[in-house]
């Protein structure tokens, strides 16, 4: 029996596989494809303290391997999250952690505490790192004190496993992981989508509403899994790792280059059963190069 | 309940810019209302990353296969037009709400332009078998006689009325200037088709105090309700194409 358990700071993971946010719904939606109680957790829809209705359409559009959004955080807010959604997912069996976002730091605040008081939530998701909103969103996220700032003002009010999601749009993001850390961040999840763009040669317009949008998918995973190696080099607290991860060895990869946990995020889309598979895949990869335990994998590449 | 299957392409007909393609699977299907989608995976085409969204244009229970009528617009659908009988194909069905099956006594008009003629025939067919009394009427149009396919199957179905704006076919013109209008009694329209066509049907229902539900095909990803990329702007805020339609009754659009 290979063990899979991940044990984080205040959350345990039955194995690293969790689904990232915006990408997986409240659950709910893949419920007919996955087994819920399979995976890790489940990470679900950014939710801010008021309801937002996102951008206009269109906010997507395909590009080679991968995707760009601009959904733009698109949620009833956070008192309707704990009124009519929590209800209905409070009981998964798995880790059931929220996304949180906000456009300045008493939103982040006041949506956190109120997340805070839910007991089968052990864990949020501090989005500072959303490049689909015009205030706020990831503008805490590219600067060190603008991520100091919003992840100590988090942390004062909330008292389970703080997660701070990093933005890849930065110079140096070990600087960033780094500067959350010092506020108190339990982890850090990297990495959040990368600022792009798509235009339409024959109507020379941009493809989407918003011009820009946040690329994901599987073209992003090499940026995702150096990103996760200069992290979790430089910090000390565990890293998450996402970004193009559509497969068990895609994992396994991200596993060896740091990240305790991975995400995935767009995988989701193409095949609504690919998280159960993945968390299968782990195993099978320990089973096969005769790993006990998921916790060997951790940071072990081999330079 | 939503099922990924994998289906085999057992027959194929092909047209100047589409191709039908019926697709068999070992297992049951699931139950299918008309108007719902499938999200087929595109292998081997490196410009289709995501799954192409495509109506169920006929089913088969008993021999497990469904039939999608499928429209080359870019690389993806164009990949898909191109498999070949043998291939294999991921399907994730079945996705949406689909129509509102019309009452007893209910005179529907079932109105499809270009490839959105696809979902009409199956839901017609499940009007016929709910509600035999309903006989539906189709209305159909193209640009030209080549992109009304597969017209035969629609006959079996139903009265069949046509508009092509080359004249080429039916009557020449659009689907809403189509002489039936005036002469025959409608009181529930459905419709399918390009946006300015479902603008125009949406607005001969306003006039005329008609109910009307149209199908959207807005550019998704998921196809279950997650991403929140192919939303429409209601009555009630932005809402899933994907998941709360793609049919929509016109109450509850803002166009």
């Amino acid at each position: 029996m290979v063990k899979t358990e991940i044990k984080l700071k205040g959350l345990t993971l039955k194995n690293p596989v969790m689904t990232a946010s915006g990408t997986f719904g409240y659950g709910e939606e893949y419920a007919d494809f996955v087994d819920l109680s399979e995976l890790g957790g489940i990470i679900v829809k950014g939710t801010t303290l008021h309801h937002r209705e996102g951008n206009p359409y269109p906010r997507m559009a395909e590009t080679p391997m991968g995707m760009l959004n601009c959904v733009g955080l698109q949620n009833k807010g956070v008192d309707y999250f704990i009124e009519t959604i929590y209800p209905r997912i409070k009981n998964y069996k798995t880790n059931v952690l929220v996304n949180v976002s906000g456009s300045n730091i008493d939103d982040y605040v006041t949506a956190a505490a109120k997340i805070d008081a839910l007991e089968n939530i052990p864990a949020i998701e501090l989005n500072v790192s959303c490049p689909n909103v015009k205030q706020g969103g990831m503008a805490f996220g590219v600067t060190c004190s603008g991520i100091e700032q919003v992840t100590k003002a988090v942390r004062e009010v909330y008292h389970k496993h703080l997660m701070v999601k990093l933005s890849p749009n930065v110079t140096n993001i070990a600087e960033i992981a780094l500067a959350a850390e010092a506020a108190g961040a339990d982890s850090v999840s990297l990495i959040n989508t990368l600022l792009g763009m798509a235009i339409d040669a024959e109507t020379r317009k941009p493809v989407l509403s918003m011009v820009t949008g946040g690329l994901s998918g599987a073209c992003v995973k090499p940026v995702a899994l150096r990103m996760v190696w200069q992290v979790s080099r430089a910090v000390k607290i565990p890293v998450i790792g996402l970004g193009g991860i559509s497969s068990a060895t895609d994992a396994i990869e991200f596993l060896l280059a740091g990240a305790s946990a991975i995400e995935i995020g767009t995988a989701n889309f193409i095949d609504p059963a690919i998280s159960a598979k993945v968390a299968k895949g782990i195993v099978e990869y320990c089973e096969k190069h005769g790993v006990e335990d998921v916790n060997e994998l951790v940071g072990g590449l081999i330079i | 309940m939503k099922k990924i299957i994998d289906f085999e392409v057992i027959e194929k007909r092909s047209f100047p810019r589409a191709a039908l393609l019926r697709l068999h699977c070992a297992q049951p299907l699931p139950a299918i209302r008309g108007g719902q989608f499938v999200q087929v995976r595109v292998d081997g085409c490196d410009k289709a990353y995501l799954r192409r969204p495509i109506s169920i244009h006929d089913v088969d229970y008993q021999n497990n296969t469904i039939d999608l009528l499928i429209q080359e617009k870019h690389e993806g659908t164009k990949a898909l037009c191109a498999l070949p009988v043998g291939a294999n194909v991921n399907v994730v069905l079945p996705l949406g709400n689909g129509f509102t099956m019309p009452e007893k006594g209910d005179n529907v008009l079932l109105v499809g332009g270009g490839i959105g003629i696809a979902p009409l025939l199956y839901f017609a067919k499940t009007i016929c078998q709910d509600v035999p009394t309903c006989a539906p009427t189709f209305l159909l149009g193209g640009r030209s006689k080549d992109d009304l396919m597969l017209l035969d199957r629609f006959r079996e179905v139903g009265e069949v009325a046509i508009t092509t704006n080359d004249g080429s076919l039916g009557e020449a013109g659009f689907v809403t200037q189509h002489s039936l209008w005036n002469t025959k009694k409608i009181n529930k329209i459905y419709a399918c088709g390009p946006m300015p066509m479902m603008k125009a049907v949406a607005k001969l229902a306003r006039e005329r105090g008609l109910w009307c539900e149209v199908s959207l095909e807005n550019q998704m990803a998921c196809g279950i309700g997650a991403c929140l990329c192919c939303v429409e702007n209601t009555t009630e805020g932005n809402v899933c194409v994907c998941k709360e339609g793609p049919v929509f009754n016109i109450e509850r659009l803002l166009w």
